[in-house]
């Protein structure tokens, strides 16, 4: 899909702004108008609106007060009185040119008190690839008013659950981040577990009890080309990609004994990073590749530690109450989500790399797996109550917590970088 | 190898749930490694695994019904814990007893989590569990060469309770016997 290029227009550096480091934030009034031109402007429209409120930072308004139509703002500057008049802050409009088989979509952000055009962007795509487009737009939109990346174009791999608890049916399924275009990935025949995505968006690697040991795969999204990382003479587990999508972290377990290794994909060469007798697990590395995150019994009970990236000067940074576990390095860099496990409930819960700013998030009898959206604003994790599991997101302060749309029982759930 | 416990189920009404090994098609890529995940959601939760004083004379000496019936083929463990109790010890001394008298037999000890910890911790745990009554076998004797180890973490559950009952049955280390060897 080709990149957006600026539509040339003026624009004013006018004072519109959802500010997100508030706590509760009272959603920004926008009108998406249905875009001229195609049929399809209505759906890219309403892909666009569907994003845009479930972000928790928008509040669309229902196209039927709108008084302007689509062909007019097509055709003509919007005429703000109108919008005003529904109490619109910011308004979107736009025309699609359907080539058959091609479109290209033309949209632009106005400031509706200001009466000025804050963006306007023009995208050529597949028309197959029409969903893709409306989430860019949507990115751009959030982009604008907000100072943060958006991430609505974006895909969310995770693990389908189905079957009764003993005997669990788990499969490797990919969607995109608002359900669409969902996929199993594999077919239930072995139990997988874990997928996490490369930060290239090309890859994801996950563990499989298949055959042998369970071990780590990798599997080429575009053509589903799996390999596997072969046997490391113990259960591996946990994998995390590096920064540079070229290798992994993973664990292995040998004679009772779980340790971190760094593992090249491209010569399967093995790297230890911790050793010791205590479990070290579940990696995340800082988004510059310079630390990594990690779990640990070596103080007697589950905690989190932060060590260089080559293994040693572990440091402890978790001090709560109760176990910790499943740390994800934000995307941002500024926190790090985990798992909290006390008074026999489980919370997501948030802390800075120094350990500072501890604050819980969620809870329930089983909320965990946390990973961000490739904003840093958004976690997704899996929660579990009675015999079904499912997952949410969340805003990082804590607001806006949403079940995402699966087919089926879910559990670890991954979010992609935004798609290129 | 699909399991019949006719006369057990006649004797003993806690094992009316019980369905037998089913996993009939794990596959191996070799004879030590090929029966990984061969008792998994194996469901007899509530059994207790030692001490049930059958004997059944249908039970092929040698086979994982034998072991299951006549020796006990898991022991339990405390929360977070993978140390082996008096209890599990005397499983333990009745496998390792077994093993030696049935020499051509491997097996894989299984190792598995309740569900109170996060994925990934338990499938350490699971391993480290494994690994301690592997350790001990071995340190009664049993060839090392004998005893595969893997853990399974919290996924193959023995009870789908969400109690203490549950998942204390849940915590738990089982011997396989590897088919095909």
């Amino acid at each position: 899909m080709a990149a957006g290029s600026a539509l040339p227009f003026g624009s004013a550096h006018a004072q519109l702004q959802v500010e997100v480091n508030r706590g509760k934030v009272e959603p920004m009034p926008i009108a998406i108008s249905p875009m001229a031109g195609s049929p399809m402007g209505t759906q890219i429209a309403g892909v666009i609106t569907t994003d845009l409120a479930g972000s928790g930072l928008f509040r669309p308004i229902d196209q039927a007060a709108f008084i302007q139509s689509p062909q007019e703002l097509a055709d003509a500057a919007p005429r703000f009185p109108d919008w005003r008049q529904i109490n619109a802050q910011a308004l979107v409009t736009g025309r699609v040119q359907d080539n058959g088989g091609t479109i290209g979509v033309e949209f632009r952000l106005w400031d509706v008190y200001a009466g000025t055009q804050l963006t306007g962007m023009r995208y050529d795509a597949t028309s197959a690839q029409w969903r893709r487009l409306a989430h860019k737009i949507a990115d751009e939109i959030y982009r604008r008013l907000t100072g943060d990346a958006g991430y609505f174009d974006t895909r969310i791999c995770y693990i389908s659950e189905t079957g009764p608890a003993k005997q669990k049916v788990k499969r490797l399924a990919i969607m995109d981040q608002d359900g669409a275009n969902h996929a199993f990935l594999t077919d239930g025949n072995s139990l997988v577990l874990t997928p996490r995505f490369s930060p290239d968006t090309r890859q994801i690697a996950y563990m499989a009890y298949r055959g042998g040991r369970p071990t780590i795969y990798v599997r080429t999204i575009a053509t589903g080309q799996e390999i596997s990382l072969g046997d490391f003479g113990g259960t591996a587990f946990a994998p995390r990609f590096a920064p540079s999508s070229d290798s992994l972290l993973v664990t292995v377990a040998r004679e009772g004994n779980s340790d971190i290794y760094r593992v090249d994909i491209g010569s399967r060469s093995l790297r230890p990073i911790t050793s010791g007798s205590a479990i070290d697990t579940s990696p995340s590395y800082s988004p510059d590749g310079s630390r990594i995150v990690f779990v640990s019994d070596r103080g007697g009970i589950p905690q989190l530690y932060v060590m260089g990236s080559s293994g040693g000067g572990a440091q402890r940074i978790s001090f709560g109450n109760g176990r910790y576990g499943d740390p994800a390095w934000s995307p941002r860099g500024d926190f790090i989500a985990f798992t909290n496990i006390q008074g026999g409930m489980f919370h997501v819960g948030l802390m800075r790399p120094d350990g500072s700013d501890e604050r819980l998030i969620t809870r329930s009898y089983r909320d965990q797996s946390p990973n961000w959206a490739p904003n840093g604003r958004v976690i997704v994790f899996s929660r579990q109550s009675g015999d079904r599991s499912r997952l949410f997101s969340i805003d990082s302060n804590g607001y806006n917590e949403r079940q995402l749309p699966t087919p089926l029982d879910a559990s670890d759930p991954d979010w992609s970088a935004v798609l290129p | 190898m699909r399991v019949k416990l006719i006369t057990l189920l006649a004797a003993s009404a806690m094992l009316a749930a019980c369905t037998g090994n089913d996993d009939t098609t794990a596959g191996g890529t070799g004879g030590a490694t090929g029966n990984l995940g061969a008792n998994a959601g194996y469901g007899n939760g509530g059994i207790g695994g030692s001490n049930l004083g059958a004997t059944n004379g249908s039970s092929v000496p040698g086979s994982q019904q034998d072991l299951e019936v006549n020796v006990g083929d898991r022991v339990y463990f405390g929360y977070d814990s993978s140390s082996v109790d008096q209890a599990g010890q005397q499983t333990l001394d009745r496998q390792s007893a077994w093993l030696k008298q049935f020499g051509n037999v491997a097996v894989t000890v299984e190792g598995h989590t309740d569900e109170r910890g996060t994925r990934e911790y338990n499938l350490a745990l699971g391993e480290r569990r494994a690994a301690a009554a592997k350790a001990y076998l071995v340190a009664s004797g049993v060839p090392a060469s004998r005893i595969n180890t893997v853990s399974y973490g919290e996924e193959r559950p023995a009870d789908a309770g969400k109690d203490e009952n549950a998942y204390a049955l849940n915590r738990r280390a089982v011997t396989v016997v590897n088919t095909g060897y």
